[in-house]
């Protein structure tokens, strides 16, 4: 009865949207306010309806109903009941529909925040979103429609979860990941709403910036989750592959990185601006083909993909118009939004155009690798993978560019600079820089790595030209901090979130340069000697867990002599498969990371693999840093400047009636 | 020419100049990184070349599995059904690697034909088996009770898998 209900739910919901992708998007023409004002009630009743529809997969997978084939495929009776709920977004439909429940939150939101805009703006942005929502609810119940029974052979027992993904980091990645994927749905929303309008001032873009800003920190959040969650889970120790569905997040995050920065000379300055719309629009685009390529399987065979009609050939359709479409707007409209604004060569436009044209062509080369193998197999040519080789020697030089081009960047002014200036503010800077570098070299490796000098001195540019920017800003207020407070939240927000993308530097080389690793083979009171730290295999015992059997190995750390700690590395095996537990005695400057291999021969001796990270926390901490900047950044004040006003009138109204 | 249209053009060029380069740098770099796969017929009938790195990929031959009893080395056949290829590797194996399943093995062919793997790679899900893979190994298994070849797109999505 409840999966019934669901599916009655997503239906009302698919109707909801249809109407209101089509009669408030014809009253912002008419002027007629009757059909605008629908715009609003039609989303929270959506919210509504897709709620419902959730709540009941949800109950169908706490209750077992193993009558439901989605329930049957990725649930079991003995499966905890945490992970009971986090299944329900463990498969292909489920996931699509906490999409669709995002997507309608995002848009509740926007009709509940949205009282200060102009009403044909607010129309047409939820009359998008609607179209957008159209699309997958009629995906939904078309081809992966996660309510179907399997009657009258229902099984007794469902199949279980994929243990990999039973897990509090897989809980929490999808739903970060997709309030980020699903936020950009915002900004593209507006986007096409100001080219069905023809006209973009900056008070377009100070709305759209918090929306994109949370979006964009929702995806950073979601994508170092879905970082740190490889880490500790799949037992190699390494936190990106360049795999095709990791690469599939990252190329929104790039470009959506992007977007938040024209946006900000778009407000700023009111420059950039068809650049800004065709950045919401790729980055959105980008979005649906991340979520497509992970969730369609189109990633893990071709042929699978063309062989299953039905749902292939919906993607192809739906990224066909949603793309093909929003760029024939584009293309038609857009001429008309700009307007000739000068800025001088060197100024903090241009450092952004650069930084711009940096993000999109990591972006572009990033894509270039995840589709590359795809095309050539589609078309026949033979069957090739792109390691990561070819990404690090595409990525890893951009992102020091942009790192140069950041330090510049924070300290030139809008309009115009000089090089004189320029150069009188970062002489010391820069030999501080390279010093700095060689002297990080030093410290920490016997031989000279020209990448490590080379990120480590970018690192410290980064930091002090910040550094350099708050004296300058704050020179002529009372105190350096009071001088600091008046700059405003969105000011040091930025500071914040880039000196984030310092920190992940920070971690990303020290750890990927200085990590030091054994794969080996350890019979119990073996001892073994790892950088400053020494290793006792202790054997390994039996456990059982909830919905497992473990092999439950002991291995303790001494450093100096001294014991340190005893880590527990595991060997699980669910009644579907086997998998690795590692374990971690996680620092603030090093990890230390040990995982159970194989059992080899009947000695009780084990393959083990020992590693020791140096700093490979910073990497997420650098994520968090940055999240924490963007929502520093829509903190402040001027965002809800209108709306206060708008209650001071009202309130002087009231008074003046009274 | 004037002063703004003299920086206009410069502007393009150096443009023009960035996107060539970048372009040449890319294909460059993904030249040089692209790893052909090649099946166990093809390797053990000569078609592959050696001491290229390369990807391999088959069901492991059960029976095939040896270890070394001191290190971790290992040595395993892998097959497609028509072709077999001996694989050298030091290492920890994936935990799905289980005789009589797929892997993919990236690594180098030698001239007497052995396969020497720097990594190995097994599916992340048990049960994924792209539909028409299914298919194909039900057909030839009801006709013969063998199971036979790994098709292509079974190795991708092993490989793909994370």
């Amino acid at each position: 009865m409840v999966p019934e209900v669901g599916l009655l739910a997503l239906i009302v919901a698919l109707c909801l949207s249809l109407v209101l992708s089509v009669f408030p998007l014809i009253g912002s023409y008419s002027g007629d306010l009757r059909l605008m004002s629908q715009a609003r009630v039609l989303s929270f009743g959506l919210l509504v309806f897709v709620a419902l529809s959730f709540a009941c997969l949800v109950w169908a997978f706490v209750s077992d109903d193993f009558s439901v084939d989605y329930v049957a495929r990725h649930s079991n009776s003995l499966l905890p009941w945490q992970y009971k709920i986090s299944a329900t977004w463990g498969g292909h439909e489920g996931s699509l529909l906490l999409w669709v429940l995002i997507l309608v939150g995002w848009m509740a939101a926007v009709a509940r925040k949205s009282n200060h805009l102009p009403p044909e703006l607010v129309a047409r942005v939820l009359a998008v979103m609607g179209m957008v929502t159209v699309g997958f609810l009629l995906f939904t119940v078309l081809t992966s429609n996660p309510f179907s029974r399997l009657l009258p052979f229902s099984p007794p027992d469902g199949a279980d979860l994929n243990p990999l993904l039973q897990d509090v980091g897989l809980i929490v990645h999808p739903p970060m990941l997709y309030m980020g994927y699903v936020g950009f749905a915002v900004a593209f929303a507006f986007a096409i709403a100001a080219l069905l309008g023809g006209h973009l001032d900056s008070a377009w873009a100070r709305w759209v910036r918090p929306w994109t800003t949370v979006a964009w920190l929702f995806l950073t959040l979601g994508i170092a989750l879905g970082s740190w969650w490889a880490y500790y889970e799949l037992g190699w120790g390494g936190w990106w592959f360049w795999d095709p569905v990791e690469n599939a997040s990252l190329m929104p995050w790039l470009v959506g990185t992007a977007l938040i920065h024209s946006l900000a000379v778009t407000e700023k300055r009111g420059l950039f601006k068809s650049w800004t719309l065709l950045l919401a629009i790729c980055t959105f685009s980008l979005s649906l083909l991340g979520t497509f390529l992970v969730r369609s399987g189109v990633l893990t065979s071709v042929h699978a993909f063309a062989n299953d009609p039905e749902r292939g050939v919906f993607i192809l359709f739906y990224l066909m118009v949603v793309v093909g479409a929003s760029l024939t707007l584009f293309a038609l409209r857009a001429p008309g939004v700009d307007n000739r604004i000068q800025f001088a060569a060197l100024s903090r436009e241009t450092l952004l155009l650069v930084n711009n044209i940096l993000l999109t062509a990591s972006a572009a080369t990033v894509l270039l690798g995840t589709l590359f193998p795809l095309l050539l197999e589609s078309l026949d040519l033979g069957m090739i993978s792109v390691g990561p080789p070819y990404f690090n020697a595409m990525f890893v030089p951009m992102t020091l560019l942009l790192a140069f081009a950041l330090g510049i960047g924070v300290l030139l002014n809008w309009k115009r600079g000089t090089a004189q200036w320029l150069i009188s503010q970062t002489r010391w800077i820069v030999m501080t820089c390279v010093i700095g570098g060689f002297a990080f070299a030093r410290m920490f490796g016997q031989d000279l790595q020209v990448m490590q000098v080379l990120a480590m001195a970018l690192v410290l540019w980064i930091v002090l030209t910040m550094a350099r920017d708050m004296i300058n800003k704050t020179r002529n207020a009372p105190g350096f901090w009071r001088g600091l407070r008046r700059l405003g939240p969105a000011y040091l927000g930025m500071h914040l979130a880039h000196l984030g993308l310092a920190v992940t530097i920070v971690g990303v080389v020290i750890s990927s340069g200085y990590s030091v690793q054994r794969d080996l083979r350890m019979t119990p009171g073996d001892r073994v000697m790892l950088g400053d730290y020494q290793f006792r295999f202790d054997g390994v015992g039996a456990r059982d867990g909830p919905n497992y059997h473990s092999d439950y190995g002991s291995v303790t750390v001494y450093q100096d002599g001294r014991q340190m700690t005893v880590l527990h590395p595991e060997k699980r095996l669910y009644t579907t498969m086997p998998m690795t537990e590692a374990a971690i005695d996680p620092g603030f400057t090093r990890d230390i990371y040990v995982a159970l291999g194989e059992p080899l021969g009947g000695d009780g001796s084990w393959a083990l693999r020992l590693h020791i990270k140096p700093f490979v926390r910073w990497i997420w901490l650098g994520a968090i840093l940055m999240a924490l900047g963007g929502a520093l950044a829509i903190s402040d004040r001027r965002y809800r400047v209108k709306i206060r006003n708008r209650i001071r009138c009202r309130s002087s109204e009231g008074v003046s009636r009274a | 020419m004037n002063a703004v249209r003299r920086q206009r053009l410069i502007l393009v060029m150096l443009l023009l100049a960035g996107v060539v380069l970048a372009v040449t740098l890319v294909l460059f770099a993904l030249r040089e990184n692209i790893d052909h796969y090649f099946s166990p017929m093809q390797m053990a009938a000569g078609d592959a070349p050696v001491g290229q790195r390369m990807r391999g990929g088959g069901l492991v031959v059960p029976g095939s599995v040896e270890r070394d009893n001191e290190s971790l080395k290992v040595r395993f056949r892998i097959s497609d059904g028509d072709g077999e290829v001996t694989v050298f590797y030091e290492g920890i194996l994936p935990d799905l690697f289980v005789e009589g399943s797929g892997v993919v093995a990236l690594g180098v062919l030698d001239s007497d034909g052995f396969f020497t793997a720097t990594q190995v790679l097994a599916k992340h899900d048990a049960n994924y088996m792209p539909p028409e893979v299914q298919k194909a190994i039900d057909a030839v298994h009801a006709k013969t009770g063998y199971i036979k070849p790994v098709a292509q797109s079974e190795l991708r999505s092993l490989q793909d898998g994370t």
